[in-house]
C-alpha cells in the first residue's frame, strides 16, 4: 500500500438513522434528507444501503395491516446470574425499555402475509443489539411451536450481535433450544425462511438463523458468526473486500437470495405460495 | 517438574525444597526424612486451603492447564480398541476434533471430543482446539453413523470456541454449529457430554446437545470467555483490562461446574483430585469412567421416542424469565 494512501477502516460502524433533519449514510457518507430515507423504507436512496429498522417497522413492512396478534408480550428475564458489570443487567434492562418502548429484542406472533397465515418472530437491535437471552429464546420457540400445530409455516428475521451474556450459560443454551424447535417443526414439513438483516452475528447465525430452509438477507447486511473484529484481531490480516456481506455470504452458498427491502414482502409471499398447500401431502401425517 | 500457576506458587516453594532435601537425604537420614514428612504434609495442607478459595479466574486457569489431560488422554485411559475416523467427505478433516469408535468396558461407542495440542507444533496443528466448519461436520457425519449403528455417543468438551477466521467463515462456521444443534436433536442413540476443560459458547455447545452433560470438578463453560466479556463490559474508557477484570467477569459469568449445577444446566461434577486433573489423571478418568458407565446404563434402554422427547424437554425448560403484569 502506498504510503501516502489513507488506510481506510473495514469496520463500518452501521446504526439506525439517528433523529433530525438530515442524515448520513452509513455506506456512502451522502448526507441525505430524513424524510426522503423514511418514505425509501429506510434505504438509502443513493447508495441502496439497508438501514436497521425497529421489529415495529419490520411488521408493518412483513404483515397485512392489521393482522399481527402479539403472544408472550409481557415476557421478561428474571436475570438469572444476577448480573452486575458498571451497571445491574436488571437496570439495563430497563433503560433499554425506556429507550426502545418494547420490553424485549423480539417480537412474536401471528400473521397473515399476502392473506396467508404465518408465525412471525422480529429481532430488534435497538434492544440490547437484539442479543438472545430467555426471553428472545422462549419467543422464537413459542412461535416455532405454535407454527407446528397450527400448521402454518414459520419466518423469522434476526437483527442481534448474537448471544447475551449478562444471561451467562442460560444465553448460550438458548441456541440448543431454539435450534431443537426448528428441528421439530422440520418434521412436519412446514417451511421455514429466515431473513437475515444486519447485523446477524454469533449465537443468533450460529442456531436459528442459519437453519433457515430458505435464507434471505438485505443487501450488504453483515453477517457471520464472529464478529470482524475478533477475527481481525486473532488472524492480524486485513479482511477481504465484501467480507461477511450478504453478497460474500451468497456467493459462499450459505443464503439463497439477496432482497431488496421493497420487494421482501412479494417475494415471501411468492415463496409461501410456492412452498405451503401443495397437492403432495407434505411429509406428516397432519390432516 | 511441574507447571504451577500463579496462586499455587506457595505450594510450588515447598515442593521444591521438598525435592531438593530428598535429593540431599537420598533416603538414608532418618532426620531428614521426618523432614520431608512434614513437609509434604504442610504442602498438602498448604494445597488445600489454596484450593478450599479457588476462584471461578483461578478453575479458568486450572482448566486451560497445559498439563491438564486432553481428549485423546481420556480415550486413552478410559477405553479400549480406539479407531479414529476423518474427514468430513466435504471438504477436509480438521485435526482440532478427534472422532472415532473405541470400546467403553464392553460396550463399543462413538467418542467425539475437541484435542488441545501438547508441544508447540501440535497445538498449533491442532489450532489451539478451535474447530473449523469441518470439525463440527466430521463430527455431525460420525455422530450419524454411530445412531445407524445402534451406539450410543460420548462427546469430550475442551475448546476456547469454535475458530474466528476467514475460511471458517466463507464455509458456514455458524451453519456449521447450528446444523450440529439441530441434528443432535434427532439422533435416537444416547449422547453422554463431559466438559473435561475449557466449555467455550457456541464451539463447545455444538458437541453437547446431550442427554446428560457432565463437567469436571475445575472445568468452565461459558457463553463467552471472561477475557472477552472483561474487553467488552469492563472497558468503559479504554483502559486496559487485567487480572482484576478477568476475575470480575468469570464471577458474573457463573462458568463453574458448581454455578451450572446450581443453574440446573448440568446433571453431575466429577470431583478432581487435589490440585486439578493433570495431577492424577488415572484418578480423574477412573472416576469418569464410573460415571459414564452409570449414565450409559440408565440410558440404553430407553425408547428411542422417549429419550428424544426428554432430550427436547431438558433444554427446552431451560431459561428464567416470568409473565410481568
Amino acid at each position: 500500500m502506498a504510503w501516502f494512501k489513507k488506510e481506510k477502516s473495514k469496520i463500518t460502524k452501521k446504526v439506525k438513522v439517528p433523529e433530525g433533519l438530515w442524515v448520513k449514510c452509513n455506506s456512502c457518507k451522502e448526507i441525505i434528507y430524513r424524510k426522503e430515507v423514511d418514505k425509501n423504507l429506510k434505504v438509502c436512496p443513493k447508495c441502496n444501503y439497508h438501514f436497521r429498522i425497529s421489529a415495529r417497522e419490520r411488521m408493518s413492512l412483513l404483515a397485512d395491516s392489521g393482522t399481527f396478534v402479539e403472544i408472550g408480550q409481557n415476557l421478561t428475564s428474571t436475570d438469572p446470574l444476577d448480573f452486575k458489570d458498571q451497571i445491574t443487567y436488571k437496570e439495563r434492562l430497563k433503560e433499554s425499555e425506556k429507550k426502545t418502548n418494547i420490553k424485549e429484542a423480539a417480537t412474536a406472533g401471528h400473521a397473515l402475509i399476502g392473506n396467508r397465515p404465518v408465525m412471525l418472530i422480529v429481532l430488534d437491535f435497538s434492544f440490547m443489539g437484539g442479543s438472545m437471552g430467555s426471553v428472545v429464546g422462549e419467543k422464537f420457540v413459542m412461535a416455532a411451536e405454535k407454527a407446528a400445530e397450527d400448521f402454518i409455516p414459520l419466518i423469522s428475521v434476526t437483527s442481534s450481535g448474537g448471544a447475551r451474556m449478562h444471561e451467562g450459560i442460560v444465553s448460550l443454551m438458548q441456541m440448543a433450544k431454539t435450534s431443537a424447535s426448528v428441528s421439530r417443526l422440520k418434521e412436519t414439513g412446514l417451511p421455514y425462511i429466515s431473513i437475515l438483516t444486519d447485523p446477524t452475528f454469533g449465537g443468533v447465525s450460529a442456531s436459528f438463523a442459519m437453519l433457515g430452509d430458505i435464507i434471505i438477507a438485505e443487501p450488504k447486511s453483515l453477517i457471520g458468526f464472529a464478529g470482524p473484529r475478533v477475527i481481525e484481531q486473532t488472524i492480524k490480516q486485513q479482511l477481504p473486500e465484501n467480507f461477511q456481506t450478504a453478497e460474500f455470504l451468497l456467493q459462499h452458498g450459505m443464503i439463497d437470495m439477496i432482497v431488496n427491502r421493497k420487494d421482501l414482502k412479494d417475494t415471501v409471499i411468492k415463496l409461501l405460495s410456492l412452498t405451503t398447500g401443495g397437492n403432495k401431502s407434505p411429509q406428516s401425517e397432519h390432516e | 517438574m511441574h507447571y504451577y500457576l500463579d496462586f499455587e506458587r506457595p505450594v510450588a516453594e515447598l515442593e521444591d525444597k521438598i525435592e531438593e532435601l530428598r535429593r540431599l537425604a537420598d533416603g538414608r537420614d532418618m532426620n531428614i526424612t521426618t523432614e520431608i514428612k512434614k513437609l509434604e504434609k504442610k504442602a498438602r495442607d498448604l494445597r488445600a486451603d489454596i484450593f478450599s478459595k479457588i476462584t471461578p479466574w483461578q478453575r479458568t486457569l486450572i482448566a486451560r492447564h497445559p498439563e491438564r489431560p486432553y481428549t485423546l488422554d481420556y480415550i486413552d485411559l478410559l477405553m479400549q480398541d480406539f479407531v479414529e475416523l476423518h474427514g468430513d467427505r466435504r471438504f477436509s478433516d480438521d485435526p482440532a476434533i478427534v472422532a472415532g469408535f473405541a470400546r467403553l468396558g464392553d460396550m463399543p461407542v462413538a467418542v467425539i471430543g475437541h484435542q488441545k495440542g501438547r508441544s508447540t507444533k501440535e497445538r498449533i496443528e491442532r489450532n489451539f482446539g478451535q474447530p473449523h466448519p469441518e470439525g463440527y461436520r466430521k463430527a455431525l457425519r460420525i455422530m450419524k453413523l454411530a445412531e445407524r449403528l445402534g451406539k450410543p455417543i460420548i462427546t469430550l468438551i475442551d475448546t476456547p470456541g469454535a475458530y474466528p477466521g476467514i475460511g471458517a467463515e466463507e464455509r458456514g462456521q455458524a451453519e456449521a454449529i447450528a446444523t450440529n444443534l439441530q441434528d443432535m436433536f434427532t439422533l435416537k442413540t444416547p449422547i453422554i457430554s463431559v466438559v473435561i476443560g475449557e466449555g467455550g459458547s457456541g464451539g463447545a455447545l455444538a458437541l453437547s446437545v446431550a442427554d446428560r452433560i457432565i463437567m469436571l470438578e475445575h472445568a468452565v463453560y461459558s457463553v463467552i470467555s471472561p477475557e472477552g466479556c472483561a474487553a467488552i463490559l469492563w472497558n468503559k474508557n479504554g483502559s486496559t483490562v487485567g487480572r482484576k477484570e478477568y476475575e470480575n467477569a468469570s464471577d458474573a459469568l457463573k462458568i463453574t461446574a458448581q454455578d451450572l449445577y446450581g443453574l440446573g444446566i448440568i446433571d453431575e461434577i466429577i470431583p478432581e483430585p487435589l490440585g486439578g486433573a493433570h495431577r492424577n489423571q488415572k484418578e480423574t478418568a477412573a472416576s469418569l469412567a464410573e460415571a459414564l458407565k452409570r449414565h450409559l446404563a440408565d440410558l440404553i434402554d430407553k425408547p428411542d421416542d422417549i429419550l428424544l422427547e426428554e432430550r427436547y424437554i431438558k433444554f427446552r425448560l431451560i431459561g428464567e424469565l416470568e409473565e410481568a403484569p
